[in-house]
């Protein structure tokens, strides 16, 4: 498997320093050596046209894409790379790779297997990425809620002279009486007694 | 009836099977005032009378634009008058044919260098302040001699793509003053938000871009405006509305009431009685996010040059309607050809100007608004009163190989090719 896939050259051009390293761990274990990741696209001329990439895997929310373009019809370095997509009539794979946020020019005449592997590979890393990030967002909206709750808390067994328990049943009753979520109710009591107080 | 989607790259996969009377249209657009016509489109009403609702997509590059309509993303799509010739031509990473029925009006575009620069160019060449846009051509190829002279490195200029208006207009201009775009200068390309910015880091040394971005690096005392598309080539084709051919094939009915609804709303973006209110819409964080004052003065076509308080009013600016301005003439593609030609990009050949003629169809337009141009679609360019070319040239479509030839400044052409034969 490893030395299959070696002789192609890939570049990964990624301003998301994680998701890049996430991509090219997944290209090396996918017995990929050749492959070359940067973080922005200065200088990338020069990357390109020492490098010869036969592949090169750019995020599409990346501006920078325009500029890629200009460079492939300026200098030959690239010999005739095509966006995105081998097999025009893979659709599912162009599908797949626009909603995970995946372009890719790729050199014509690459066997379309030998480069469908990477494409999937890429989709399957930014979807993961894209899993991660969502599952970070709700720790971290998790946490803050846990944060607010105890703050609310304090504020309630400090004015109303309560016992933790009684503050947090408090907070909890009121929340199922006014069908709102347990943060929310926390929050206006940070809220109410930073005004009050 | 309006949705902008922020989050691209969840779009929902469009539908399998489209019934011939599609009534929703995804349209893809750039950040830029000569979007207008189509924002205008949706935000104002014009499409929900024809029964249309446009679901527009903030995108953040061409090439984006370019392969989310080729992949059925987009059903239509915001592009650069030049970005469906050159897919007609094969030319570019993911040429898929493409075709426009109505373009987005004229005008928007204009050269701007860094307040740097231009000091240079003024005591080099000793122009004035309010010199027109062919003197600080000539005024800037002194200065370039002068930088040559001194080995100081290339001047860097910003497009915004390869195949854009803003590419061809920028060299036609330096090309005018003698300077020679791929040896004198180094072009470069920057998206059209980041290029005060970029001139102001000292990245680039200039660019040409459309509205509002030279008027945003002028107020912000980086930059200064030194020439409009107005003063290139008035005609100047700009920005278009494009489909895929077998999408329009499939769906005339549709593409009639699209182009109804846009001639409406280009014709409503053409009265000052409306710009705050169009203003006011662009200005939004859902389109082009910059500030409203600006964009409302960029409407009424005052200029200010610089942040010095030099000022021009260019009348029509922006014609979005008048004068057929959405009429695609088919003679306006082979231009956008010939300086394809002329810069290299791709050689000469009849069936070659046969496809670029054909991106341009005004049989849609004309079916569906029983109106168009009087005369011929491939006329003689730049002859009229008050549409002449920068350096005084008429373009003859019919004779495109001695129209390139006689440009004192273009690319080599390719070895042992001849423009005159095929």
């Amino acid at each position: 498997m490893a030395t299959m896939n070696s002789d192609l050259t890939i570049l990964v051009i990624d301003e998301n320093t994680i998701r890049a390293s996430i991509i090219e761990e997944g290209l090396t274990e996918a017995g990929h050596s050749n492959v070359t990741v940067i973080h922005e696209v200065q200088g990338v001329a020069r990357i390109i046209e020492t490098l010869k990439p036969d592949v090169i895997i750019i995020d599409i929310e990346n501006p920078n894409r325009d500029m890629m373009e200009h460079l492939f019809q300026l200098t030959r370095t690239v010999s005739r790379p095509i966006a995105m997509f081998v097999d025009r009539s893979d659709t599912a794979l162009i599908e797949s790779a626009m909603d995970a946020g995946v372009s890719a020019y790729v050199v014509d005449g690459l066997k379309k297997e030998r480069v469908k592997s990477i494409l999937d590979m890429a989709v399957s890393r930014f979807n993961a990425f894209s899993r991660l990030q969502r599952e970070l967002a709700e720790a971290r909206s998790a946490l803050e809620e846990r944060k607010v709750i105890e703050r609310a808390k304090g504020i309630l067994m400090k004015i109303r002279g309560l016992s933790e328990e009684q503050a947090f049943a408090l907070l909890r009753q009121t929340a199922m009486n006014e069908k709102k979520k347990m943060s929310e109710i926390a929050q206006s009591v940070v809220t109410a007694a930073r005004l009050l107080m | 009836m309006m949705m902008t989607t922020q989050d691209r790259t969840r779009l929902p996969a469009p539908m399998a099977i489209r019934s011939d009377r599609q009534r929703v249209l995804r349209a893809g657009f750039i950040p830029l005032v000569d979007a207008s016509v189509l924002i205008a489109a949706s935000e104002f009403g014009f499409a929900a009378k024809e029964g249309l609702t446009l679901e527009l997509v903030k995108d953040v590059s061409w090439a984006n634009v370019r392969d989310r309509l080729a992949f059925r993303q987009f059903d239509i799509a915001h592009m650069l008058s030049p970005m469906p010739v050159a897919s007609m031509l094969a030319l570019g990473s993911n040429p898929s044919p493409t075709i426009t029925p109505f373009s987005l009006g004229r005008g928007g575009n204009a050269i701007t260098l860094s307040v740097k620069l231009f000091e240079r160019m003024r005591d080099v060449a000793e122009i004035t302040e309010d010199a027109d846009a062919f003197t600080n051509a000539t005024a800037l190829a002194k200065t370039i001699d002068q930088m040559k002279a001194r080995g100081e490195p290339l001047l860097t200029f910003g497009v915004t793509y390869p195949f854009s208006s803003h590419n061809y207009e920028f060299r036609y201009w330096l090309a005018a003053g003698g300077i020679d775009p791929d040896r004198d200068v180094k072009l470069v390309v920057v998206p059209p938000p980041l290029t005060s910015d970029a001139l102001e880091a000292g990245a680039i040394d200039g660019f040409c871009v459309g509205a509002p971005w030279n008027m945003i690096a002028s107020e912000r005392g980086v930059g200064r405006i030194v020439a409009a598309k107005q003063d290139i080539w008035p005609s100047a084709p700009e920005k278009v509305i494009a489909m895929r051919p077998e999408w329009a094939a499939t769906q005339p009915d549709t593409v009639s009431r699209l182009i109804v609804a846009l001639d409406a709303a280009a014709r409503w973006c053409d009265l000052s009685e409306n710009h705050d209110a169009l203003a006011e819409a662009l200005a939004d964080q859902r389109f082009i996010a910059a500030p409203v004052e600006i964009i409302r003065r960029v409407l009424a076509g005052e200029f200010s040059l610089d942040a010095k308080g030099n000022r021009r009013v260019i009348p029509d600016y922006f014609k979005f309607h008048r004068d057929f301005a959405n009429y695609p003439k088919p003679g306006h593609a082979l231009w956008i050809y010939s300086q394809m030609i002329r810069w290299g990009q791709v050689p000469y050949g009849d069936t070659a100007l046969a496809a670029a003629a054909g991106t341009y169809r005004p049989d849609l337009y004309r079916q569906a608004l029983g109106t168009g141009p009087a005369g011929e679609d491939i006329t003689t360019e730049g002859v009229e009163n008050g549409d002449h070319f920068l350096d005084g040239h008429v373009f003859d479509p019919t004779d495109m190989p001695s129209y390139i030839d006689n440009f004192a400044v273009s690319a080599e052409k390719p070895a042992g090719s001849d423009r005159r034969k095929a």
